[in-house]
């Protein structure tokens, strides 16, 4: 029999087959609360694998577009290298825009670290001019040689120095919540080989009978598959419905919470999740289906 | 149908029979009888493919059974009716569904095979018991339904071990005479039995041939009979 006539057996169903394995025994709960607590965890390395994402690519884009040039100078020369700065980058291929941040909002970006009241104009505060790219962008080598010429205190800082390391945390995240997905799948497939191998092992005298009477292998497997993977797609269904509504009730995405509040779906990938109670009946139908047939070879 | 060319068969500990010859024409009725112990639950498995020869062969419908995959087993079992020394039945299950199970792993249900088992469960006398469990039935009950379960499916051959060890000498007779009519239907039937009773009232209307494991031989039985 074809895998695909197999699934479509177990689709169909056979009210009759359905009973001739006993439905009693802890292995049904077992199963039924593994694949609920699968797809609830499932479903949080789901949203932890999109959230990551979501971040990654927002960093990424975010950062890639700007740098900063930092001006350090005697008071008597900072308005001069300001100006020679501008100057440069008005002049730079690949500079779409480019301004000084003013005394305010230099106060704002320190606030956090000294304090409301900073006085800014007595301190030896660098100057700092944000940069804008175009989409094809400048080359920073040559911008930090003409700015070395026409204004020996000005810095440039790229941001890829410490965009790089953001993004591939967010990538390493992202591929980490894809592997929690992946390990979590072999833990179901795993849990309901171990529960249909009990459960064979403990109907072993209705394996003889049905055999007796004629029964072949693949009805006998059948049977088990079905139970199986009819009891894993509830547990997942009950599992993922729980989980969505925990990520649902999670506080919704602020930028002050940064990270943790954006972990959620949002949009279409709220349809993601609804994957996951069909890859558990589909882990499990090959579960069990390897286990029943392994089983069933074995004995006499 | 069923047929044993030299067949032998140990379970470890030297041979329990050797050299078995038989051959199972249609139509044909046969008794086996012997001592306790002396192998005619292993020849009767040997006949179902339950077990397999360690020496000679055994054909079953054409197919040496030492070859035979489960599939094939599963299939040549659909044409058999066997009745099982021990009477297992699947115990969550009511006894109709459970005589009719071969039609159901046969996929083979249907209205005219229920109007069948509902004339098959009166005729052993246990249309009152159709919704009881197995476990609940008597020894003489769970005889009788195993006999039923073997002949629902109206099969070409029935094999019965000991199949009225525990019923009574009326109750014996009836039996017997549903396997007589069957054998009259042309079906064949193998009989294991250490009941001489039995096979005294068989050959009195029927044609067997009655065959004696002595001495891990198989041999015509003789005149006691």
């Amino acid at each position: 029999m074809s895998a695909l006539g197999a699934i479509r057996d177990v689709l169909r169903g056979d009210a009759q087959a359905d009973r001739v394995v006993p439905r009693r025994g802890h292995s049904v709960r077992l199963t039924v609360f593994t694949s609920a607590a699968m797809a609830f965890l499932a479903v949080f390395a789901l949203a932890l694998s999109l959230a990551s994402g979501r971040l990654a690519d927002r960093w990424s884009e975010a950062l890639a577009r700007s740098s900063t040039i930092r001006i350090s100078a005697p008071a008597t020369q900072m308005e001069d290298q300001v100006w020679a700065v501008l100057e440069v980058l008005q002049q730079t291929p690949g500079v779409a825009s480019a301004r000084a941040l003013s005394d305010e909002e230099q106060r704002a970006l320190l606030e956090p670290w000294f304090g409301p009241d900073l006085p800014l104009e007595d301190l030896p505060v660098p100057r700092l001019v944000e940069v804008i790219e175009t989409a094809d962008g400048y080359d920073p080598d040559g911008l930090r040689l003409r700015l070395a010429a026409e204004a020996p205190g000005a810095v440039l800082d790229d941001h890829t120095r410490w965009r790089r390391p953001l993004v591939q945390a967010a990538e390493r995240l992202r591929a980490l919540g894809w592997l929690s997905m992946a390990l979590i799948l072999g833990s179901v497939a795993a849990m309901i080989t171990l529960a249909a191998q009990s459960a064979l092992a403990a109907n072993v005298r209705v394996i003889r009978v049905l055999r007796l009477v004629g029964a072949r292998d693949h009805y006998i497997a059948r049977a088990f598959v079905r139970r199986f993977t009819l009891r894993a797609l509830t547990g997942a269904a009950v599992g993922t419905g729980l989980g969505m509504a925990a990520i649902a009730f999670l506080p919704s995405t602020q930028d002050e919470g940064g990270f943790l509040t954006g972990l959620g779906f949002s949009g279409a990938h709220w349809l993601w999740p609804l994957l996951v109670p069909p890859l558990a009946a589909i882990t499990a139908f090959w579960a069990t289906r390897a286990a029943a047939f392994k089983t069933l070879r074995s004995l006499p | 149908m069923i047929e044993l060319k030299e067949a032998a068969y140990g379970y470890g500990g030297g041979p329990l029979f050797s050299d078995m010859t038989l051959r199972l024409a249609p139509g044909s009725f046969h008794f086996l009888t012997g001592p306790s112990g002396a192998g005619k639950t292993t020849f009767l498995k040997l006949c179902y493919a339950d077990l397999r020869a360690t020496g000679g062969n055994v054909t079953i419908f054409g197919q040496d059974s030492a070859s035979m995959s489960r599939d094939e087993i599963a299939q040549a079992r659909q044409r058999m009716g066997v009745v099982h020394q021990d009477c297992e039945f699947l115990d969550h299950l009511p006894l109709t569904e459970n005589i009719a199970l071969p039609l159901t792993v046969a996929g083979r249900g249907g209205p005219t095979q229920e109007a069948n088992l509902s004339d098959l469960m009166g005729w052993v006398g246990l249309s009152a018991r159709a919704d009881a469990l197995p476990p609940e039935l008597s020894g003489g009950e769970r005889q009788r339904a195993a006999l039923a379960r073997a002949v629902i499916t109206d099969p070409d051959v029935i094999l019965a071990d000991e199949p009225t060890g525990n019923i009574d000498w009326e109750m014996s007779l009836r039996l017997l005479q549903l396997l007589l009519e069957l054998n009259r239907m042309g079906k064949t039937v193998l009989i294991a039995t250490h009941d001489l009773a039995l096979i005294r009232a068989a050959k009195a209307q029927v044609s067997a041939r009655v065959l004696r494991i002595k001495g891990g031989r198989l041999q015509l039985a003789g005149a006691e009979l």
